[in-house]
């Protein structure tokens, strides 16, 4: 951070020339990171290019010629286009409906157990999930919805209930909400514990002399007092509906649920690189981009307004 | 504080349901371990659940006697240790710039970094450009793509802004430059910010999956979770070919054993850095 110095030089006429001379280094400590930048993420923008090209190896992305808007023509009259919407859209929701509470029941439970210790083994045991891969967790998910020897289809058959395979259509989407919650629930809680510290204690103190219970200190408490990140938190959810965890779903799908779990990120990658359809999946690809781009900058807005706080 | 028998109860019902939520967390990983030290007819058989049956440590002796698990592992902390190391020097040297209040140009080079948490150019035109760059089939792909981290950079940045600036004008007035305020000063004192994102960035090294699906091909390159999900999925028929000790054990045990080898070192390491990992989490919770 600048100090006193350099605002006395701001006053000063043609400080910038100076302050470049004086300061050129600061631009070389930063070079490195825009080199990289430029490399990794801003010549992919260009290279986005080749969604409206018909990308052939000999030209490459210049020398391809246009073919316009031909690929995304294409692909709003594909049937496997509005499958990997859906399920992608589909996905989203259902981690929204049912995962995103979880974390919060979780942090509100969590700070109602009074024995510290008892607290942050808890909260060490439910962090430690989230940072497994998921080529492991996808794992651990094989092995206990495994037909033959899988525990919890063990279950299932002793109590007479059907058997959850990663082989079925009608779970697929389960299975994927579900390990991603076991994933990562504990950790997103503690976002949620930290603005329950926050809370000023006092207020709790006056409740408890007005006669307020457990339940009521929760409800006129806790929950308006963390209630501002759990919207934030939510617009940042519906910010990113349209991209899902590649990697979970390439280690849990297999050709039988493509109906239900084949996903825009899996659908690129196979047809993209398994296939060499680089410009028809890049088309796919910069849909996704555009789509998550304003829903992103649509939530920021929201968010801005409703609980000033904003993700930039 | 006066308890009522209603708080009493209230405390039991969420302590057990806690004790629940974390039992939870850990069950398919002790049931894995249960099964990789289980007799392996009992696993063949379904029977194993929480505790093991039998005692049997066959299977980590061949996983861990397999050339291809240890080259794997060594591949994996070549780019963690690598990557880390990497992105730390970067991060750390662009983010210095940007806490500075006088920089010209910084409100351009800060929207040009947020801006690519925003929008991107999807997987093929990234596929392509690191293919043009010469990476494929070079530990480098795995690297370099991912090294500038905005969400990192910009906690860095944060953390330096809190360096107070007496501080660096008094260095300065010494006649230090930039780049001595910063080495001498400026990152000694944040290195418990530095430490966190080493953590966070270490860990999403060595958990990755993707980057080395689509860029490497070469066996001798494949980090250790391609080497997992091969034994997980395709395990059976290969290994046996490689492996003629593997032609009488049972799959999924060795499979346990695998997935219980691969993981460890993440279990080690776990109690001793959880207070970094919760440190940035609530460091990323606060905004600018």
């Amino acid at each position: 951070m600048a100090g006193e110095r350099e605002l006395r030089e701001l006053r000063r006429p043609g400080w910038t020339f100076r302050f470049l001379a004086g300061n050129y280094d600061l631009y070389l400590m930063i070079l490195p990171a825009l080199v990289l930048l430029f490399l990794f993420n801003y010549l992919p923008m260009y290279g986005a290019v080749i969604a409206f090209k018909d990308y052939n190896f000999m030209g490459g992305i210049q020398g391809s010629p246009w073919v316009g808007f031909t690929h995304f023509q294409r692909l709003f009259q594909e049937r496997e286009f509005y499958r990997i919407l859906r399920n992608t859209l589909l996905i989203s929701f259902y981690r929204i409906v049912f995962q995103f509470p979880l974390p919060i029941l979780l942090a509100i439970l969590l700070n109602e157990v009074g024995n510290m210790f008892f607290k942050r083994v808890v909260q060490t045991v439910t962090y430690m999930p989230h940072f497994l891969s998921w080529v492991i967790v996808g794992s651990l998910v094989i092995d206990l919805l495994s037909p033959n020897s899988g525990i919890i289809n063990d279950a299932c058959r002793s109590l007479g209930l059907p058997e959850i395979t990663l082989m079925s259509k009608a779970s697929f989407r389960g299975i994927v909400v579900v390990s991603q919650a076991w994933k990562e629930t504990g950790w997103s809680a503690i976002i949620y514990l930290a603005a329950i510290l926050s809370i000023n204690p006092e207020l709790y103190e006056v409740a408890i002399v007005d006669g307020a219970g457990r339940l009521r200190q929760t409800w006129h408490i806790t929950l308006p007092g963390i209630l501002t990140t759990i919207v934030f938190i939510l617009l940042l959810r519906i910010g990113a509906l349209m991209s899902t965890d590649v990697e979970q779903i390439l280690m849990l799908y297999n050709p039988l649920v493509y109906e239900t779990g084949d996903v825009i990120g899996t659908y690129v990658y196979r047809t993209g690189l398994g296939k060499m359809e680089f410009s028809y999946t890049t088309a796919i690809g910069l849909f996704q981009s555009v789509v998550g781009f304003v829903l992103l900058v649509g939530a920021n807005r929201v968010s801005r307004k409703y609980t000033n706080t904003g993700m930039w | 504080m006066i308890r009522t028998k209603g708080q009493k109860v209230f405390s039991a019902v969420n302590g057990l349901l806690m004790l629940l939520v974390a039992a939870v967390a850990l069950f398919p990983f002790l049931h894995e371990v249960s099964k990789s030290i289980s007799d392996e007819a009992a696993v063949m058989a379904g029977d194993v659940g929480l505790i093991p049956i039998g005692f049997n440590l066959r299977t980590y002796r061949v996983v861990l006697g397999t050339y291809d698990f240890w080259r794997s592992l060594a591949v994996s902390a070549v780019i963690t240790v690598a990557g880390t190391v990497l992105q730390i020097v970067v991060l750390s040297l662009a983010a210095y710039p940007l806490s500075r209040r006088v920089f010209p140009g910084k409100r351009i080079f800060l929207f040009l970094f947020v801006f690519t948490m925003l929008f991107n150019g999807g997987l093929i035109p990234t596929y392509l450009v690191v293919k043009s760059l010469g990476l494929l089939d070079k530990l480098w792909a795995l690297i370099l793509p991912g090294l500038v981290n905005v969400f990192n950079l910009i906690l860095l940045r944060n953390y330096f802004l809190t360096v107070p600036d007496s501080l660096e004008d008094s260095a300065r007035i010494d006649g230090c430059s930039n780049l001595t305020v910063f080495a001498r000063i400026v990152f000694p004192l944040s290195l418990p910010a530095v430490a966190t994102i080493a953590v966070y960035c270490a860990v999403s090294y060595w958990n990755g999956y993707f980057g080395a699906l689509i860029y490497i091909s070469s066996k001798t390159l494949q980090p250790l979770s391609i080497y997992l999900r091969t034994m997980v999925i395709e395990a059976d028929s290969q290994l046996v070919n490689l492996n003629p000790e593997l032609a009488n054990l049972n799959p999924e045990s060795l499979r346990s054993a695998t997935v219980v080898a691969a993981t460890l070192p993440i279990l080690l390491v776990y109690p001793f850095l959880q207070r970094y990992f919760v440190k940035g989490a609530l460091v990323g919770a606060v905004k600018e």
